[in-house]
Order: C-alpha cells, then structure tokens, then sequence
C-alpha cells in the first residue's frame, strides 16, 4: 500500500472525441477514459460490475455513462453504479495539462 | 348463528352490495348468490368498449371466480330463480334447488326492452345487455354487413359506433327529432349528429317501427310512414325494463320497479331490492352510480351500521364515444324558474349551457369541451351559490385554482367515480399508502376511472393535490423518453416547424429535463434529424449505440463481429478464400453462415476489426444497423422448376437499391420464386412472392420476438414496381415511425388501410420514392468509408502505457 502514484501522459486532447470513450491500458490496468461535453475529462475503470461490459463503449449522457451490453448507469464522478442496479467501478484523477491529458495511476 | 344471505341476481350493484356488507362485517352471513348468467361478476359498462375493440371479453370481470371463494360465497351461475316463497322464507330455481333465507337480496337488473313489433322475434333481432348479447354482434359483424339500430340514446349510440368498428354499415333509427333527449337539449343534439355523422353513422330520424320482416333472419324494417330498409341486423336500444316478475308473483308491492323505502326495503321487511330493479320514490335508475349508493346503503342497514338511508340521486352522463366529448347532468331544459348560461361557439364546436335557478346550478350540458363537467356538476350536487360568480367565471375552464379548491371543498365520503364507487377518501387513502404518483396507478389500485374515465381531470386533481410538490405531471404522458412528455410526432412537428437544426437545439428548446439527452432520445433524435434532413444534418457518432457507432455488433465478451454483403445470399469461390484466409490470418474463433444468409465472423478484437476489413475488401452486411439488413432470396426460375420469375435477380436488386439508408429499426426482406416460399417472406418487413402473372408484395411481416404473418396488399406486374414500392414503403416508414418500432407494431399503429392509402396514390407514391432517392444519395458504404477516416479507425484502438 501506499505505493506511489504516478500521473502518466495520455494522448492530445483534440484526440479525444467528446462523448465517446476511450480504452487506455496504464500499468496493467484497463480503463476507460472520456471527455465530456463541457470538455472535462473523466477516468473509471473499464468493465461494468454486471458482466464485464467495455463501458469505454457506452453512450455517454452528462456524468453518466451507460454500459453498451445491459444499459447499466455509472457514474463516472464517483464510479458508483446508479440504481435499481448495484457496485462500483474503480475512479482515476484524470486532467488536462497544456493539451494533453493525463491520468493519476 | 350465522344468517343466511341469499341474493338474486350476480350483477354490478347486487355484488358490489355484497361487497360493502363485507367490509362492514364479513361474519354475519353466511351468503349464497345465484346469477343466471355464466360469469363471475363483470363489468357491464365495458361491453360497449368490447364492442368498439378497445377491450376483451377477459378484461372485464370486477370479481374472479377466486373472489367468491375467499369470502366463503356460495355462487350458483347458469341458474335463474323462478320463485320467491315469502312465508316459507325460501327461494326456488330452475334446476329444482330450494335455498332458504333469513334475508334475501333481489338485485336482478333488468332487461332490453323488445319493441313489441310483429318480427320482433326473428333472428338477428337482439338487444344490447350482456356478453352474449355482445358476441351475438361480434358474430354477426363477421358474416353480415348492414346493421341498424333503433334508439338513438346512450346505449344504442354506443352500440352503432360499436358496430361500425366491426366493420359494419350502420344506421340509427330514431323516433324524435332530436339524439339523446334526455340528456341533451336540441342545439347540443345537433351537434353530436353532425360529429357523427362524420363518423360514418347514418340516421334515420323521426321513424317509428311497425314491423320487423324476414324469412327467418331478419330481412328489414318497415316504418309508419311506410318506408323501409332492409338489413341483416337489428339492435333494439329503446329502453330498459326492470326484472320485476319474480318480486311481483311473490306478492310483493311492485310498480314500474319493485317499490323500496329509503334502507331499500321491499313491502316484506326481510327482503331488499337495489340495482336497476328497485323503484325508489317513483324512480328507477338505469345507471351504475345511484345504483352504488343503494348498495352502500343497504349494506349499513343490514349489518345494523349507522346510516342516512338513501336519498335519491341526481345524474350525470357522458357518452363512450371517441370524438364526441359531452356532459350531461341534472336539468337540460329552460322552464320559468330557471336562467341559462350559454356559449355557443360554432366555429370551435364547442357548446356550454349551465341552468341556474336561484343563484344555484341546477343543470349542466356540454359539448365538445366536457372538462369542466366534473367541477360544474360538483356545485350542482353541492348547491354552491353562485352570486358571487360572473357568469363568465362558471363558465370559464377550471383553473389550477379553482379546481384545486374544488378538492379542498370535497369531503372523502363524496364520489369521484361513479361507475365504480370509489370515493375522494379512498383514492387519498391508496396514494399515501401504497406511493402512487400517476394517474394510471391510481386507477390501477382503485378501480377509479377504469370504466367511463370521465373522472380523470378529478382524479389527477387530488393526486396532485395529495402530493402537493412531489406531483410530476409529466410524469403520467408517455413522452418519447424520460426527459420530455412529448411524444415522438410532437418532436418531429416541433424540429420541422420550429427549423431546429441539432440534437442539442431540440433538446434546449423543447425544454428537456436532461439537457444530454439520454439513451433513448439521444439516438432517436439523431435519427429524427438525419431524417428531416438528409443532405444538411451531420450525423452524431456519440448519439449512435455502439453497434452503429462502430459499425459491428458488440459481443459478450466485448469482442465484435463482422457480417460482409452476400446480395440475396451469392457468393463466388474468391471471396470464400478471402474469408478463410482472413478468418485464419486473425484467429476468428468462430465462422458460421448467418440466419440471414451469409458469413459471420464472430469474436473479432477490437483492435483487429478495421484491420479484418481492410483485408477483407468487402462491402459491409449491415448486420448492426438500423436499415436494411439482407434481402433473404430463393434460387426462382434460374434454377428451380417450380420459380416464375427470377426472385435472385429481383433479391439483389433490392437489396442494392435499399441498403445502408437509415431506418427507425432493422429491415429484413424478401423475395420468393412461387408460392412455395423457400424464403420465408411472410416474414419479412416487406416480402415479395413471385407468381406467374406478376409479383404479390406483403408488409409488416416479423419472425422474432413476437411473430406476424405480413399483409398482402397489392400485385404488380413488374420488378421495376417492386422496387419503387420498396423504396415508397421504407420511406414512409422512415417519416411516419417511431425510433427502434419495427414495421410490424407499426402497421397495427398506423393502419394497414392507411398505409395503402399512402403508397398507392399516385402523387403520394412518387413523392416517397423521390424523397428516399435524396436520401439514399447521402449515404456511402460503412466500411470503405471508415477505413479512410482516420477518427474513425482511431476507435478501434486501445492506447497503451
Ligand atoms: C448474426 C445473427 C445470428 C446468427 O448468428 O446467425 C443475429 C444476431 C443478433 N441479432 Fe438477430 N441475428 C440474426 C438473424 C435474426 C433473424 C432471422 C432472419 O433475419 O431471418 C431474426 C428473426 C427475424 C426478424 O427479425 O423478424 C432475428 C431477430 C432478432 C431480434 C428480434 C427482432 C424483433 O423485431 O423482434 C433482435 C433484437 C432487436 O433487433 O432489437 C435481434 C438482435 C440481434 C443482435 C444484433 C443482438 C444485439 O443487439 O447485439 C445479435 C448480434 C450477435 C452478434 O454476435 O453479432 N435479432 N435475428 C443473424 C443475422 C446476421 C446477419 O445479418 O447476417
Ligand atoms: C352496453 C352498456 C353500457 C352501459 N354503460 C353505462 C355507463 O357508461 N355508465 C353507467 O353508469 N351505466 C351504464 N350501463 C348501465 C349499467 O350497466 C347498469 O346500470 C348496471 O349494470 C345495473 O346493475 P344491476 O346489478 O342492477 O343489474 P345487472 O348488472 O344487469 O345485474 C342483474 C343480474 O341479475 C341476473 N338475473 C335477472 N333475473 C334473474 C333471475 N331470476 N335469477 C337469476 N339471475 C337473474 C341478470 O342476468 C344479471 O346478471 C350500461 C349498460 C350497458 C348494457
Ligand atoms: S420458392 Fe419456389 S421457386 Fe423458389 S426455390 Fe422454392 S420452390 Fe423454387
Ligand atoms: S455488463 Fe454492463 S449492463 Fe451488463
């Protein structure tokens, strides 16, 4: 524990469509990076509690992204899976530097 | 000692009786009802909606058999009392059964009233009371096509429209000059025909029958005047009579009804009378509503519960036909004592007239608007005064306010539906109890406004009186999604009248809750859009589903597959290479041929599928889309000795001709040799079955979840027609369907007669065609377009670190 964490470059911003996610595999872990519509950008884990969904594929809409395979709504503030449906997915700081975008790891 | 309870008659008011000496005390009687119809108690509003096609038969039973068990009732349906023994305390029944009482209940109803006209009984002369009464003309609607009806009142104005939906012919007879006398004055009568007559009703006014004739069925009517018609069916409507007989060889004191005082006594004390049989201060009522309150009455008088006696009611009617809104209640008639307030504005067709006598609303007609029927009728029954009011505020439509004052007035014993009996306390009860936010569940657990729905307005108002500023209006419309109340045709009128240009403009001026949109509407709109206008909207990848986002069905374990183009099913030996040297080149775990007639890859990797494609060089299948997925086609006359016409050739064609354009859910075609239908195109959204003289075309045909055979709607002689009725046909359902409705809950929704109507006119056809020609020219094929798009390659890939 208490392993230091590492903030690691992504990719260009511009590269990064809003709305649509991305898969991004950062020392050894899978997660799903998007851009909102009011340009910030947020980082969760990858696979939906319910049966491993690639949530990097889902419809975004606002904070919320909605898992491709059963629909289920995460929040990609605080990774909690939003009722009637239960669990959570893992959170990364995600930000922007200068045009790029970073993730805490 | 338990009494024993014996009742006559397993109708609405004698069990809904029953049903308040239960909840008052379920121990006192030992209860034994004997009913000469079949069924368990139901409810005899609703045949008219059965009648009309809006229900089913099942749908209508109040109590279920399993009712009358759990409250211990001993039912005897199929069998008719015959004789009343007052001294032996004992009734008698057809099938020789004596049950003894301590107190007996007649609730026996009454009975169509049969004009007593020679020929009254041929067959195919009926009225119009129970469920059989009401196959009877579901029966004959099947076999015979002119119908008349004689009455031109409530019951026989439900009746014809019933009739027509069964597709019928319809005329009503009537012997004055003016529909529903009793509870319209001339100028709303007026109306309510010409409505009508819109309708397709036909009328026949001022005619007296004379005689029915006919072999054995029915052939026509004679009228005094000495004109006739002729028809297959008559519906006599004329009128009610109360089943009496029973009461009166008992020696009980009858008169038009079987006369009761006010705790609904007959003239021997251990017998009742209440429902339409029962005669109370010189009035029967042949309405549900006064018929509860006499049941409620009798309910506290025979379980020794305090009560008021029954005092009489005053009615209200409305009509159960859609497109006529009316209200009728108390007086209809000015006479001296009385003053009129009336608004007749004929260019809205909407009239008002509210009589008032002594500062007190003493009669309401409505027509055209009936919304204010409810508050008007409450001050009747209240006897607001009035003077305060300008006659242009009784009028005025009710307000939040005064409606909500209204609810505020009302004490909970006070009735909000009549046709069930359900009061305000009772609907409060149930919203704060069981969390009830709509109107819909209210209904649902109270029963209120389940049978005429007059009482909605009512029933909403104290549902958001009740939860005050948790009531969520939208809440109750089924609007296209969750973030706005309006329907799918509201938005698209809106987006073309309003000019909106992007998702997020609709979104913003129609008010939406979400301002993102949600899963629902953020596809549809886009769709919606592109389909308003094809050449200037662009489409939006993030409201795409990621099946269409990334043009390839996502799999379980997020792994895709691809589904290349086979026209109608061909290949050639190269592209079978291809895709074998493909499938092993990638490790495609898994090859099979498609139930749509071509090749699947399946459990492709995300990264590999842009690459699976370059390599491949085929066109893509579609097999992830809303639009034209294949075009499932038979060998015909190349090959097969049965084919007629070249069904492969057409195939292809189609599938050329309809491919890629977007649709509001997945098409399937196909086209057959003979009638033999090696290609299943009864199936399909549209289908086409080649015959020798030309080529049947079928639509809305679905093998899925829920199956329906498609309908055949027209023959024509070339290919070339076929494929403009493909393309008029898939543009009609692009303009007119709802986003993710197949074509098969469309053509129900909007009526296979419409719908020819639409593609067969000529001007209308070519219109269609034109219009999917312009959008089909915006459209290039999925894969070789993404392959150059570098944005849309980059979705395949995963970056890694
Ligand atoms: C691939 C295929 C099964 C196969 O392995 O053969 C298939 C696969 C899927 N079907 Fe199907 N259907 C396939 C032929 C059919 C057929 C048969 C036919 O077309 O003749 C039917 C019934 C006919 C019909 O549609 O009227 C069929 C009725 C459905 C339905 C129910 C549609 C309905 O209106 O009730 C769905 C669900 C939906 O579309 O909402 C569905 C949905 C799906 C989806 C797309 C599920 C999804 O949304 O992810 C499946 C993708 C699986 C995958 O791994 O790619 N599939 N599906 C078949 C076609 C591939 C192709 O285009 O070449
Ligand atoms: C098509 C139609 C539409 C209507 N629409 C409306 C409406 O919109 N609003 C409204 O308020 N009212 C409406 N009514 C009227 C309403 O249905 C009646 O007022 C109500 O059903 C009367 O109840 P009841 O119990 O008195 O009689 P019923 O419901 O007729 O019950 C009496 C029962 O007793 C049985 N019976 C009779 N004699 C015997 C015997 N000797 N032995 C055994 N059983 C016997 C009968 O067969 C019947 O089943 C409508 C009626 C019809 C037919
Ligand atoms: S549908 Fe008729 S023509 Fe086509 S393959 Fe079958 S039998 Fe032959
Ligand atoms: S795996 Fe996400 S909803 Fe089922």
């Amino acid at each position: 524990m208490g392993a230091t964490k590492e903030k690691v470059k992504i990719m260009k911003l511009e590269d990064l469509p809003k709305q649509i996610g991305k898969e991004v595999h950062v020392n050894g872990k899978s997660i799903a990076l998007f851009q909102l519509s009011n340009g910030e950008v947020r980082a969760i884990g990858s696979r939906c509690p319910h049966t491993n969904g690639p949530l990097a594929e889902g419809i975004v809409s606002g904070e919320f992204v909605f898992c491709p395979l059963q629909n289920w709504k995460i929040s990609l503030n605080t990774g909690e899976v939003q009722k009637p449906d239960d669990g959570a997915v893992p959170t990364y700081t995600a930000e922007v530097d200068n045009g790029y975008v970073y993730i805490t790891v | 000692m338990k009494r024993n309870l014996v009742m006559i008659g397993n109708g609405m008011a004698g069990v809904r009786c029953i049903e308040e000496i239960l909840k008052r005390n379920s121990e006192m009687f030992k209860i034994t009802i004997i009913g000469d119809e079949h069924y368990p108690n139901y409810n005899r509003i609703m045949l008219s909606h059965v009648l009309q096609g809006k229900t089913e038969i099942s749908d209508i039973h109040i109590n279920d058999w399993q009712w009358y068990d759990d409250h211990n009732i001993t039912l005897f349906t199929g069998e008719r009392v015959t004789e009343i023994n007052p001294t032996e305390k004992e009734v008698i029944t057809d099938q020789g059964k004596h049950v003894s009482y301590d107190e007996l209940i007649i609730a026996t109803g009454s009975s169509a009233f049969i004009l007593p006209v020679p020929g009254s009984g041929l067959e195919g002369v009926i009225g119009f009371r129970n469920i059989e009464d009401t196959e009877l003309m579901l029966e004959a609607a099947r076999q015979y096509k002119k119908a008349i009806v004689i009455g031109g009142g409530l019951l026989g104005l439900e009746a014809a429209r019933g009739l027509m939906d069964q597709g019928m012919d319809v005329q009503v007879v009537h012997l004055l000059s003016s529909l529903m006398e009793q509870q319209l004055d001339p100028s709303a009568a007026k109306m309510l025909k010409k409505d009508l007559e819109a309708q397709g009703m036909q009328f026949l006014m001022e005619k007296q029958t004379t005689e029915i004739y006919g072999n054995e069925r029915v052939e026509g009517i004679h009228f005094s005047d000495g004109t006739s018609v002729e028809c297959d069916l008559v519906v006599m409507a004329v009128g009610i009579k109360p089943n009496i007989q029973l009461a009166k060889h008992a020696g009980l004191q009858v008169n038009r009804g079987i006369v009761v005082n006010e705790y609904m006594q007959t003239s021997a004390p251990a017998i009742y009378a209440v429902g339409e049989c029962a005669e109370h201060n010189g009035i029967t009522y042949g309405l549900v509503a006064p018929l509860y309150e006499q049941g409620i009455t009798l309910a506290e008088h025979i379980t020794n519960s305090e009560t008021n006696g029954y005092q009489g009611s005053i009615l209200s009617t409305q009509l159960k036909v859609a497109g006529c809104d009316l209200f009728s209640g108390g007086k209809i008639a000015e006479d001296d004592q009385t003053e009129a307030i009336i608004v007749h504005d004929q260019f809205a067709g909407v009239y008002k007239k509210i009589l008032v006598t002594d500062n007190k609303v003493v009669g309401v007609v409505l027509y055209g608007d009936a919304s204010d029927g409810t508050r008007l009728f409450s001050m009747l029954k209240k006897g607001t005064d009035i003077s305060g009011f300008t006659s242009a505020a009784v009028l005025q439509k009710a307000g939040e306010d005064t409606l909500d004052e209204m609810i505020t007035d009302m004490s909970a014993e006070e009735t909000v539906c009549g046709c069930n009996g359900v009061t305000k306390g009772a609907i409060v009860q149930s919203i704060l109890e069981q969390d009830l936010k709509t109107y819909e569940e209210v209904k649902t657990c109270t029963k209120a406004g389940s049978s005429c729905g007059k009482c909605r307005g009512v029933v909403e108002a104290i549902l958001a009186h009740t939860l005050g500023d948790g009531f969520d209006p939208e809440a109750e419309k089924p609007g296209m999604c969750p973030c706005t109340p309006l329907t799918r045709d509201e938005v698209v009128a809106e987006i073309k009248e309003k000019g909106l240009q992007s998702p997020k403009e609709v979104r913003h001026v129609l008010k939406f809750k979400n301002e993102e949109g949600c899963p629902t509407c953020r596809p549809a709109l886009n769709y919606y859009m592109r389909m308003l206008m094809p050449e200037q909207y662009e489409d939006d990848k993030a409201s795409r589903f990621v099946n269409e986002r990334m043009n390839g069905n996502i799999q379980n374990n997020g792994t895709f597959s691809v589904v290349p183009r086979m026209y109608g099913g061909t290949t050639t030996g190269d592209d079978l290479i291809r895709l074998g040297e493909v499938a092993n080149k990638y490790n495609v775990p898994l090859v099979k041929i498609t139930g749509a007639s071509r090749v699947g890859l399946y459990g492709v990797k995300k990264e590999d599928v842009p690459r699976v494609w370059e390599d491949l060089g085929m066109r893509s299948g579609y097999a992830y889309s809303k639009s034209l997925r294949n075009v499932k086609s038979c060998v015909g006359s190349r090959f097969c000795r049965f084919g007629t016409q070249d069904s492969l050739g057409l195939g292809i064609r189609l599938e050329q001709e309809i491919e890629m354009v977007d649709t509001p859910h997945k098409m399937k075609m196909g086209v057959s040799g003979c009638p033999r239908n090696c290609a299943e195109v009864l199936t399909k959204d549209f289908g086409v079955v080649c015959v020798e003289n030309g080529y049947q075309l079928y639509l809305g045909g679905n093998g899925g979840t829920e199956v329906r055979e498609g309908d055949t709607f027209i023959t024509v002689a070339t290919e070339e027609e076929v494929i403009m009725m493909a393309k008029a046909f898939t543009q009609y359902y692009r303009e007119t369907g709802i986003y993710n409705e197949r074509t098969a809950p469309w053509v129900e929704r909007i009526g296979l007669d419409n719908i020819k109507i639409a593609l067969l006119d000529k001007v209308q056809h070519a219109e269609l065609v034109e219009r999917f020609n312009q959008a089909k020219a915006t459209y290039e094929e999925a894969w070789a377009s993404a392959l150059q798009d570098q944005k849309q390659k980059e979705l395949f890939e995963i970056i890694k670190k």
